[in-house]
């Protein structure tokens, strides 16, 4: 089995996809001959030329419009953002339109576009190319939200995006791209969307995170192990809509659950995975349940020990689940 | 004795009848709607009254078997040309079950019949033009040879979307007619305090295509602006924006009133430059329609609309189930996530 970066996991999944369906394509800024600016499409234009990897203005809105109008008429787009953060003027179409297409005209029409994002923080890229935007699209049922932790699963559920019938965001962590390697099979997989994945099992605390800070959780819990603490860790991958059973299995596990998120705290979707195990799990619990979050500032900054101090690391995480291991 | 514009145009005497009758019908069933609205029947009405001609002009020179349309809310008379019924309207009007723009989701107004190839739309305005381009763009990539035509009020060419959409086709030279009906007014904003540019078409020579404003109370001159429109993009020399000046003749909804910023005068005048009355009287000037044969289109008409009243008034709500249906895919009812 090959061992890869999550980004080279970002391109694979694209290239096996445009391969394996013509009416597969991509269109974003500076994906064509730039091979994007990190490099996530790289290659796909030599394969698959510009009618298929389309470098387009720099228009949101016409990104994910135009992508929306293809899907509409049966193509299978996906949608680059350069960054998460530069998302915002396309929202209006993600929400009103590509979110709403099947509802509104009662499974008669559909938008299954994928629209990929690099988030997050910790790559000194200050306020506006740091954000970690979910839980502005968590609240909106129609889209579903991927945002996967390792290569092995980035692959599989960016496949798995491209051939659901329905609108995805898929978020990836921009760190993430060349920090986190991992095997990768060969052979063509989808993982299913909507369900979340146990990454390690554990007796005495359950961690509930996605995306870069489970690789965070991970690390910590190697840690924690020497000391005799037993860390049950839940990997949601698909953020929206939760996958609750598992949320709630696990949860119960241990009755101690810390939630960690790069995402600011106040209204991040931890808070819902916070009222998903209150709402069922009371009598299972042992410890109140602890989210382990950004900041509540409005966005990264720049500076140095700054950014250090706002970004999730395995240390912040170690000490979180001591203090609940200990409660 | 030189022959009429239309023949000239290559429509035949069947086909401006048509023409007509289409224009006369969204016009009765409109009127119907209002007449149900007052009656506190139906909740909510928006109206295509005083842009008929314009609509059932262009609508005459697209391929309805081949292409495809972007309507915004005052359609009517494309969505009718397009395939849409009387029976399906009423049922959008009334919200019920069976209306196929929607189960009776959306307010009136927001069509939506894939069969007939009319894109589901919604309510903040301009939405659909990159949709648009994105019908373009695979008509591209696929090597089909349709046309999409997209519509919109001229409120929506103040929007970013009209912009990044029109700019997008004309990057890729799609094969998109970008549609404008001027009504003059974006609920009561008049045109001088929506642009600084005289007309809407001005704009197009920004994205590389050709701009034309034609006169939308001349069914036949919008027609012939927009079969170029269609011919050009066909043959692969990509969009054109042709606005359309035209008057609406009602408010803006049925809550609104248009007293608060336009006179009584003004519409007045307007409604002597209807198209529904000046194209019956050049349909008669030239020969083509007669008063009995009017009167016999009418009482058709009439009949349509009452009996498509009558079958919605019947016609069943969605049930409370089906509230959760279609939120993803090959949802029926269950509630998968709740």
């Amino acid at each position: 089995m090959a061992v890869m970066t999550y980004i080279e996991a970002v391109t694979t999944a694209m290239r096996e996809e445009m391969t394996r369906d013509e009416k597969v394509f991509v269109l974003g800024e500076d994906v064509g001959a730039r091979g994007g600016v990190f490099g996530a499409t790289k290659g796909l234009f030599e394969t698959f030329g510009e009618k298929r990897v389309i470098d387009t203005p720099l228009a949101e809105s016409a990104i994910a419009g135009v992508a929306i109008g293809a899907a509409m008429y049966g193509m299978k787009p996906i949608a680059e953002m350069q960054f998460a953060d530069f998302m915002l003027p396309a929202v209006n179409q993600i929400i009103s339109e590509a979110a709403k297409t099947r509802y509104r005209s009662n499974n008669d029409w559909s938008s299954p576009i994928t629209v990929r994002a690099p988030y997050g923080g910790g790559v000194h890229g200050a306020l506006y190319h740091s954000q970690s935007l979910e839980s502005l699209f968590n609240h909106v049922p129609g889209l579903k939200i991927v945002m996967p932790s390792t290569p092995y699963d980035v692959k599989g559920l960016l496949k798995a995006a491209v051939r659901d019938p329905d609108p995805v965001l898929f978020f990836e962590h921009k760190r993430a791209y060349r920090l986190i390697k991992g095997e990768v099979p060969e052979e063509d997989y989808t993982l299913p969307i909507g369900k979340a994945d146990v990454k390690k099992e554990g007796s005495d605390v359950t961690v509930i995170s996605y995306g870069l800070c489970l690789q965070f959780c991970l690390q910590a819990a190697e840690k924690l192990e020497e000391e005799g603490i037993s860390t049950h860790i839940l990997d949601l991958r698909t953020v929206y809509p939760l996958d609750r059973e598992a949320v709630i299995e696990a949860a119960s596990k241990t009755g101690k659950v810390l939630l960690v998120t790069e995402d600011n705290k106040e209204g991040s979707l931890m808070g819902e995975v916070a009222a998903v195990i209150g709402e069922h799990c009371l009598f299972d619990l042992d410890a109140p349940v602890q989210r382990l979050a950004g900041p509540d500032v409005p966005s990264m900054p720049y500076a140095p020990p700054l950014e250090k101090d706002f970004m999730m690391n395995p240390e912040k995480v170690e000490a979180a689940i001591r203090d609940l291991a200990e409660f | 004795m030189s022959s009429p514009t239309y023949e000239r145009l290559g429509l035949t005497q069947n086909q401006v009848l048509s023409m007509y009758e289409t224009m006369l019908l969204a016009r009765k069933i409109d009127e119907r709607m209002w007449l149900l609205n007052r009656a506190g029947k139906i909740p909510f009405v928006v109206s295509c009254q005083g842009q008929e001609g314009a609509q059932v002009g262009a609508a005459m020179a697209l391929e309805t078997e081949k292409d495809y349309i972007l309507p915004y809310y005052r359609d009517l008379g494309l969505v009718l040309h397009f395939g849409m019924t009387p029976v399906d309207l009423m049922m959008q009007g009334f919200a019920k079950g069976p209306d196929p723009n929607s189960g009776g989701r959306q307010m009136p107004g927001h069509f939506g019949q894939k069969e007939n190839r009319i894109v589901s739309g919604s309510s903040p305005v301009t939405t659909q033009l990159p949709h648009a381009a994105g019908f373009g763009l695979a008509a591209k990539m696929e090597k089909k040879d349709f046309v999409t035509m997209v519509s919109f009020g001229e409120g929506s060419a103040s929007q970013g979307d009209f912009h990044e959409g029109a700019n997008f086709a004309g990057i890729h030279n799609l094969p998109v007619i970008f549609f404008c009906e001027n009504n003059k007014y974006a609920i009561s904003v008049p045109m001088d305090k929506q642009s600084g540019s005289e007309y809407v078409s001005d704009r197009a020579a920004g994205y590389g295509m050709p701009g034309v404003t034609v006169d939308g109370n001349d069914p036949l001159a919008v027609y012939e602006a927009v079969k170029e429109a269609v011919d050009r993009a066909r043959n692969g020399k990509g969009p054109t924006l042709i606005e359309t000046l035209t008057y609406r003749l009602t408010p803006h909804s049925s809550d609104d009133d248009d007293s608060f910023y336009r006179s009584k005068e003004e519409v007045e005048q307007a409604k002597k430059e209807d198209a529904v009355h000046t194209f019956s009287s050049y349909l008669k000037e030239n020969g083509v329609l007669t008063d009995t044969a009017e009167q016999e289109m009418l009482e058709r008409i009439k009949h349509k609309v009452d009996e498509a009243t009558e079958r919605a008034e019947d016609a069943p709500y969605g049930t409370p189930e089906s509230l959760f249906d279609y939120v993803y895919a090959g949802q029926d009812g269950e509630r998968t996530w709740q």
